[in-house]
């Protein structure tokens, strides 16, 4: 084919989003390019409703959500490549792309990534003991109950108290399997208060926080979990045939790096502003990718903002120019932020913060050195969920004044 | 009844190379493994090192044997595509204990007929290896230490073995034998193997085998090695396999690049009792971590792709036990501790020689026989999806299956079959690479469960043994 004027990495919310602005800028041809052989990314497995909320206004299941994604993007002219890899973006943009077809070099004028973000497994997570089947994360359990239908055991363990370790239990129901324990780290769940006490009381799955799990049994398949209460530090084990390891998330970063993209240490996805921009011109990363654990709402206004502006960028004659503005830091307990960089003159609608603790009611506090540019109060903070504050705060910030530190007070 | 010149209990790299070696001479052979695969016991579990024997005891078995088996392996492994990388390795002295200990390694290695070690200064070290921690003393060089695949390995041995005639008989647990003037019948679950000659090589089992033939030369104890897998974007941090110096105190761990692009960090050393206890634990988790911190610090801000554990055979001879009971008809290889991988050919040599000199001989004429092509599964080779005539030959090796490791659904389909078909999907790992990536499966799991069943027309439920 002829070379794609931009080519987009992941076919999830946030590249089709992105895809699709590029289209209605008139850009032509946006070629979007996964390694899967459906279209969609992660809500192709999800199969709950509560997608769209953000970037639609209404709540559609994951399937219908990633299927009118794909359905509006090649409405609007964008073509979609699927069971291809992009293996490699060289120094002078050319990327290669590898699926059943064979192996192509195309050469885009911009590269937008939106290649996602997983959940760490157990090796990852460091649990010792023996290496038996029935050891998941929520993202395998979901494919292999909804799109391949196939078994997964009868008592489990679900290691994580967020959203998304809620939404396991639920799959897990739905293949039958009953939950014998939630397990979190933290003092308390992390979801919303309804899920919480829906899945303790209706579901009967207690949940026990302040613990982890430190050890699996089993020859062959999962017969135990080893759970310890941190404060006590009593282990108990667990009969269980299966645990799920659900949240700990990580950009799925490989690409991004091998590009020689600056990466945050916080959040392990590439630095940018809030046009997606990155730490080199004509590189762009949008979604989870950037922001891990995020609702693919969040996702899709992010490759929103990216294709917006890289097609008014392309259509003006293509600056292509590097993530611009100041660096943005969090001081602890707050543990991230997104974007990292932004421009007084032009800040981000809003900035999403990430902490480590539980607070109650607190004020943010953006400073520059030790001067003061502003303060936004929240209502409270729960780990592994993000918090939004307005991007106005970096206003008053001297664009030579150098890094603005967010931190609770 | 089968009727065989030779059984070979044991179907590690060890067993697999004898059966091989014997085969191809003319003899009939069964290879017997209570496992469903041929190297899923220690040969599965290690650092894939090819060692140059430089610090084995000198005028030991094992110092010949590692020795000639180094140059054996390397010209199996290039005619068979099996990756290698010669990346050569470095021991790194880190303070006044182990910079002493450097000179009396290097003429152990000219004790060994090693010749190329070399001593390097501390400048020296750090130019070749740039990423190592602070306080790196001094190091010396060994140039001949390269990396290999070991699950190709075990797998080419099995496969030449059978394309030369053995019988491979797996899920098939050796507990009973009679030996008389008859040879030695095997009295399995299914049948019955009658073996003109037998030839242990159980690893973790021999001494077992060993007293069922009314011998006690050595006992097993298993010793724990685990081991930490790093993401592949660590491998850049390394360009050599940097080994610890041996101290009396101390045995240390190795970072290791794998021919898979990974860095390994590991083994611990852990004297046990129980033969099958391959888990990891929480302290030696933690310290490998202390190690490999000290040694190539940005290591530990990758990620952790696996962990796993293998337990060496060791005895409390510091050799290796290779005997011949030529009354007996037998042979026993046993206490193959850390080096078998490397030294797998030699002693199949060894233990053929040995089989010679006893007067054996066998049913039928040698037989010509090439090391099969096996599946390039290193980095360092051309894998299927980057390979344009691999992927018009057959579009499914260029159709992405596991993202992690870059392997296509057409590799994983020819793991299913064929004469070493896999088992399960143990099997499915070692032969493909599939579901060995950082994700674990998050992103692959289902499809590749699902194309294995499919492939090998078994019940998913029994593939990931979900309980009834
Ligand atoms: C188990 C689970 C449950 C969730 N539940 C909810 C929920 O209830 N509500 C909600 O709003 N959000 C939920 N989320 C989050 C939501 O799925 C994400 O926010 C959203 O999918 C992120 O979109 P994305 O486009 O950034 O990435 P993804 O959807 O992950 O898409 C990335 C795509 O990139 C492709 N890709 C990656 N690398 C390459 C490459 N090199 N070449 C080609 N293609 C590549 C992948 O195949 C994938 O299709 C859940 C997530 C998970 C994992
Ligand atoms: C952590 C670790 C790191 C290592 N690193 C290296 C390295 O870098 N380089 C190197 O060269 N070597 C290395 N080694 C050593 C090497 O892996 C071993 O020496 C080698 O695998 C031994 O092979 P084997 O065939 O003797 O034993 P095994 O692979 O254990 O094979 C024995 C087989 O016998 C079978 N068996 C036992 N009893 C019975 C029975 N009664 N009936 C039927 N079958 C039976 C078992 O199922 C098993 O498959 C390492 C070892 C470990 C543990």
């Amino acid at each position: 084919m002829s070379d794609p004027a931009v080519l987009v990495v992941g076919s999830g919310p946030a590249g089709l989003t992105a895809a699709r602005e590029l289209a209605v800028a008139g850009v032509r041809p946006v070629l979007v390019v996964d390694r899967e052989v459906e279209a969609g990314g992660v809500p192709r497995h999800c199969d709950h409703t509560g997608f769209g909320l953000q970037d639609l206004r209404r709540s559609l299941s994951g399937p219908a959500y990633a299927r009118h994604l794909v359905r509006r993007a090649v409405g609007d002219g964008v073509a979609i490549r699927l069971s291809t890899t992009v293996t490699c973006v060289g120094d002078d943009g050319a990327a290669t792309l590898v699926g059943p077809g064979g192996i192509e070099v195309v050469h885009p004028r911009a590269v937008l990534l939106a290649t996602g973000a997983r959940e760490r497994p157990r090796s990852a997570r460091l649990v010792p003991g023996d290496r038996p089947a029935g050891v998941f994360t929520t993202g395998q359990l979901q494919q292999w109950v909804l799109l391949r239908q196939l078994p997964v055991g009868r008592r489990a363990v679900v290691v994580g108290a967020e959203h998304v370790a809620y939404s396991a239990v639920l799959t897990l129901r739905h293949a039958g399997v009953a939950t014998v324990a939630m397990v979190t780290e933290l003092p308390r769940h992390q979801t919303v208060g309804a899920f919480a006490l829906a899945t303790r009381v209706g579901l009967r799955v207690p949940l026990r926080t302040s613990s982890r799990v430190a050890g699996l049994h089993g020859h062959g398949r999962l017969e135990a979990v080893d759970v310890e209460d941190l404060l006590t530090g009593a282990v108990e084990r667990v009969a269980a045939d299966t645990v799920v390891f659900t949240g700990d998330w990580i950009p799925d970063h490989e690409l991004a790096r091998r590009c020689g993209l600056t990466v945050e240490r916080a959040t392990l996805g590439p630095r940018t502003d809030r046009w997606g921009r990155t730490s080199r011109p004509g590189l762009l990363a949008v979604g989870n990718l950037v922001h891990p654990g995020e609702t693919a709402g969040r996702a899709a206004l992010g490759g929103r903002d990216a294709g917006r502006w890289l097609g008014a960028d392309l259509s003006s004659g293509a600056t292509q120019v590097a993530a611009r503005g100041l660096p943005v830091t969090v001081a602890r307990p707050l543990a991230s932020v997104v974007p990292s960089v932004a421009d007084p003159g032009d800040p981000p609608r809003r900035l999403l913060l990430r902490t480590a603790e539980f607070t109650g009611r607190r004020l943010v506090v953006a400073r520059q050195g030790g001067r003061e540019l502003g303060r936004h109060g929240l209502r409270h903070s729960v780990p592994n969920r993000s918090l939004g504050v307005p991007g106005a705060i970096l206003r008053g910030a001297d664009p030579d004044g150098g890094t603005v530190e967010l931190s609770l007070a | 009844m089968v009727e065989v010149d030779v059984a070979v209990v044991g179907a590690g790299v060890v067993g697999c190379a004898v059966a091989r070696h014997l085969a191809i001479d003319g003899a009939s052979v069964a290879l017997l493994d209570r496992a469903a695969d041929v190297g899923d016991g220690t040969s599965k579990a290690n650092t894939g090192v090819l060692h140059t024997g430089f610090d084995t005891e000198p005028g030991s078995l094992e110092s010949r044997l590692v020795a000639r088996g180094h140059g054996l392996l390397t010209d199996y492994a290039a005619a068979a595509g099996i990756a290698v990388e010669r990346t050569g390795a470095l021991l790194v002295a880190w303070d006044d204990e182990q910079e002493a200990a450097l000179p009396a390694l290097l003429a152990k290695a000219d004790a060994n007929g090693y010749a190329s070690a070399r001593l390097l200064d501390a400048a020296e070290v750090r130019s070749c290896e740039p990423h190592l921690g602070p306080g790196a003393r001094s190091g010396l060089s060994v140039p001949d230490e390269w990396v290999i695949d070991p699950w190709s390995v075990t797998l080419a041995f099995a496969t030449e073995a059978v394309g030369a005639g053995a019988r491979l008989l797996l899920a098939t647990p050796v507990e009973k034998i009679v030996s008389g003037d008859g040879g030695h019948e095997l009295e399995l679950p299914d049948c019955v193997v009658r073996a003109q000659w037998l030839v242990n090589a159980a690893g973790l089992g021999a001494d077992r085998i060993d007293a069922l033939l009314g011998h006690h030369d050595f006992t097993v104890t298993p010793r724990r090695g685990q081991l930490l897998v790093f993401d592949k974007l660590a491998r850049r941090l390394l360009c050599r396999i940097l080994l610890p110096v041996p101290t009396a105190r101390t045995k240390g761990v190795l970072v290791s690049p794998t021919t898979w692009g990974n860095v390994l960090l590991g083994p611990t050393a852990e004297d046990l009792e129980d033969r099958t206890d391959t888990a990891s634990t929480t302290g030696g988790i933690e310290g490998l971590l202390r190690a490999g911190r000290r040694v190539l610090p940005a290591l530990v801000d990758e990620e952790v792709t696996a962990v796993y554990a293998g337990l060496r055979s060791a005895t409390e001879h510091r050799d290796y036990q290779v005997r011949l009971d030529a009354g007996q008809r037998y042979v026993s290889v046993g206490g193959i501790r850390s080096t078998g991988l490397t030294s797998s050919l030699a002693v199949a040599e060894h233990v053929a020689g040995l089989l010679d000199g006893a007067g054996a001989g066998w049913s039928g004429p040698a037989v010509s026989s090439a090391p099969p092509v096996m599946p390039p599964l290193g980095e360092s080779q051309v894998r299927p999806l980057q390979d344009p005539d691999r992927i018009a030959s057959d579009p499914a090796y260029g159709t992405p299956l596991c993202h992690c490791e870059q392997v296509s659904r057409g590799e994983v389909r020819d793991a299913c079959h064929g004469a070493l078909a896999a088992a399960d999907l143990g099997g499915v790992r070692r032969r493909t690479r599939a579901m060995n990536g950082r994700c674990q499966g998050f992103y692959c799991g289902a499809e590749v469960v699902a194309l294995v069943a499919d492939e090998t027309g078994s019940d998913p439920g029994s593939l990931t043994r979900v309980p009834r």
